[in-house]
């Protein structure tokens, strides 16, 4: 296992040209709250701060914003990798080969030692937030398909228990960056004078989950129950709400080890991603969860724009929808390998950053370029020095042979900062 | 690698014969399962359970000749199979035989036999594959138990002396393992109808293998310290455990 954590400098930065170079182990909670006051901001933001340049590169993260700025690895102009075959300096244009196998390559390629990052250019920390409801699958995507190009951000939270008419109801939130002239328009609308500092970015953890929970909080019965607050509490139509990016962006920030929730058997994630022909499929996934009963408490559906060249790269234009479940769930195993086969038949693929249990048959399925990947990786790692658990699990890497001790076998077992989707 | 639903993706069966340990293999590999060596005595009988898995899509399967009973035979299996599998996900301790209690009664040979196969033989070869599932960092034991083990009795006290055995010495490995990562699953089996049990009337809650590798999946799926099949066999036996003497002897069977 590596843990890049240590290497987190920044490196230099142009700051009027808009981009910085930084330690891979770099965070991009560290990096938001040294550009977001500056005017600047990370390319692509997950749901989570918390995760790493590196692990970001690793994963080829994606955020609120794919249908209009693409993934992350589409900003990263430059970055020094470690191969086991040598250190260096690669650009999509120097090594285009090395450079896409190496985004969303989960860490296979080498280990990221620096990368420098294109960022956007904000003038405040707010964003101007449009929220409506959609009372059923239907009308989210007819909605989403409709009006997402106006907006840089757009998410769909959708209600996975909701069954029958209401399949799929769901609360949009689609959002820009808000000018200073918008927020103080809206300031002198709501009859407020005064200066307030509209380029401050300080997220605090609001509340601690302190110990974990017995299990079975989070069943279907409180999902349920959560789910029809949620939305009911959500207006029906409300726009240009400013809210600060940790609010619109990584709500569950707030909330130190939410993950506790989960009970002690702690949940699994599965995102996958079917074209945009392919809705049939997206529509029987979401019958599949809401018969079975089981509660995802955070489901999360979004329209993915073009994809980048990234070999093993997740986004591509069509439905993703992200999923957190209980591991308890009864019979999740079995739901999630015909989710699998569901999705592949249709084309799709899923996440491979979350993925924790896929049937490794699949994988050539869903990712059509993974033989080319392997050459690739076997260039600059020919002995296989590189591996992971999840490439051991996957068949991404070629069978590794005994190991009495990984240690003494100078193996460098390689773990990247987890990175999770919008 | 075992996935994050306790599926393994290789396999080692000691004693690949034994009904229960083969059942259990068919039901993972429904799953993940896609390599496996079975190990054993009976070549026969292994090549006939390998042929058995290969037609269930299991692709790698291979046989390897082991005798619980032959102390220098640990090692090298325990090399033979970190050679064909890379990775150890699953390790599962089927190897037993039921004896003959009269004859154990009469002969000490009988005894020490049953008591080398079903615990001091197993407990050696495990020790050999916890050192293994340590280094490794990750894997898991599955160790046939039997609840003739949790309050032995007159009928079967050898082998049920041996279960015993076989179980507290799991329970202290289970311990031993935790910190690296790798873990135990203890099966507790109650009335199971197999080749070892033909001829001899089904005890109350009696079960299948299919029904005992059903709720080990299910165990496996939890990481479970231990596995009561059926599942009522826990509450059962909560009471037995407690009974006077006096009536446990008395007790039909």
């Amino acid at each position: 296992m590596v843990d890049t954590t240590g290497v987190d400098t920044v490196v230099d930065s142009d700051l009027d040209a808009g981009w910085i170079r930084v330690g891979a182990g770099a965070s991009l909670d560290a990096l938001m709250r040294s550009l977001v006051p500056k005017g600047w901001f990370v390319p692509v933001s997950p749901g989570t701060r918390y995760v790493t340049v590196g692990g970001a590169i690793a994963a080829d993260i994606h955020g609120k914003n794919h249908h209009s700025d693409g993934s992350f690895c589409s900003h990263v102009t430059s970055m020094l990798l470690a191969t086991p075959t040598g250190t260096r300096e690669i650009t999509a244009a120097s090594d285009p080969d090395l450079f896409w196998a190496t985004a969303g390559g989960m860490g296979l390629t080498g280990i990221v030692l620096e990368a420098t990052i294109e960022l956007i250019p904000i003038e405040t920390s707010f964003m101007l937030v449009d929220t409506e409801r959609a009372t059923d699958l239907d009308d989210c995507m007819a909605r989403m398909t409709a009006r997402d190009h106006e907006y840089r951000y757009s998410v769909a939270w959708i209600d996975c228990v909701a069954r029958g008419a209401k399949l799929g109801r769901s609360v949009l939130t689609r959002a820009h960056h808000a000018s200073r002239a918008d927020l103080a328009e809206i300031g002198r609308s709501r009859g407020r004078s005064g200066d307030v500092d509209t380029t401050a970015f300080d997220p605090r953890v609001i509340a601690e989950v302190p110990f974990t929970p017995p299990r079975g909080l989070l069943n279907p019965l409180t999902v349920a129950a959560f789910n029809e607050m949620w939305y009911r509490k959500a207006p029906r139509l409300k726009t240009r709400d400013p809210q600060t990016i940790a609010s619109y962006f990584h709500p569950l920030d707030a909330l130190g080890s939410w993950n506790r929730l989960y009970g002690p058997r702690g949940f699994v994630q599965y995102q996958f991603v079917v074209p945009f022909d392919a809705e049939g499929a997206l529509r029987s996934a979401l019958e599949r969860l809401s018969s079975k009963r089981v509660a995802s408490f955070l489901a999360v559906l979004k329209r993915f724009g073009e994809s980048d060249p990234g070999h093993l790269s997740f986004p591509s234009p069509g439905w993703t929808l992200a999923l957190d479940i209980p591991a308890a769930s009864p019979g999740l195993a079995t739901l999630l390998d015909e989710l699998d086969v569901v999705v592949t038949d249709a084309g799709g693929c899923v996440y491979l950053a979350k993925d924790s249990r896929l049937r490794p048959e699949l994988l050539a399925a869903m990712y059509p370029r993974l033989s080319q990947w392997q050459e690739i990786r076997g260039r600059v790692d020919p002995k296989g020095t590189l591996v992971s658990d999840l490439g051991r699990r996957l068949g991404l890497v070629e069978r590794a042979g005994p190991q009495p001790s990984a240690a003494s076998r100078g193996r460098a077992r390689v773990r990247r900062s987890a990175a999770s989707g919008s | 690698m075992n996935d994050a639903m306790g599926m393994p993706q290789s396999a080692v069966v000691l004693g690949g014969t034994s009904d229960i340990a083969r059942a259990i293999v068919r039901a993972l590999a429904a799953r993940r399962l896609r390599q496996v060596v079975l190990a054993g005595r009976d070549e026969v009988g292994l090549q006939g359970a390998a042929k058995e898995l290969q037609a269930l899509g299991v692709t790698e399967v291979g046989t390897a000749n082991w005798d619980a009973r032959d102390p220098d035979s640990h090692a090298a299996l325990v090399k033979d199979v970190a050679d064909r599998l890379g990775q150890v996900d699953l390790v599962l301790v089927a190897a037993g035989v039921l004896g003959d209690q009269e004859v154990c009664e009469s002969d000490p040979k009988e005894t020490i036999s049953v008591l080398d196969t079903n615990f001091t033989g197993v407990a050696a070869a495990m020790a050999a594959f916890g050192a293994l599932l340590r280094s490794q960092g990750h894997g898991r034991f599955v160790v046939l138990s039997s609840v003739a083990g949790v309050r032995v009795r007159r009928a079967n006290f050898v082998y049920g002396a041996s279960k015993a055995g076989l179980d507290a010495y799991a329970q202290g490995l289970a311990d031993a393992l935790r910190p690296s990562g790798a873990g135990v699953t203890i099966v507790r089996p109650g009335w199971v109808a197999t080749r070892m049990t033909e001829g001899r009337s089904p005890a109350p809650m009696a079960t299948t293998p299919e029904g005992v590798a059903a709720d080990v999946v299910k165990g496996l799926e939890r990481s479970a310290d231990v596995v009561w099949s059926p599942a009522p066999l826990k509450i059962l036996f909560g009471v037995l455990r407690l009974l006077p003497g006096s009536i446990w002897r008395r007790l039909p069977g």
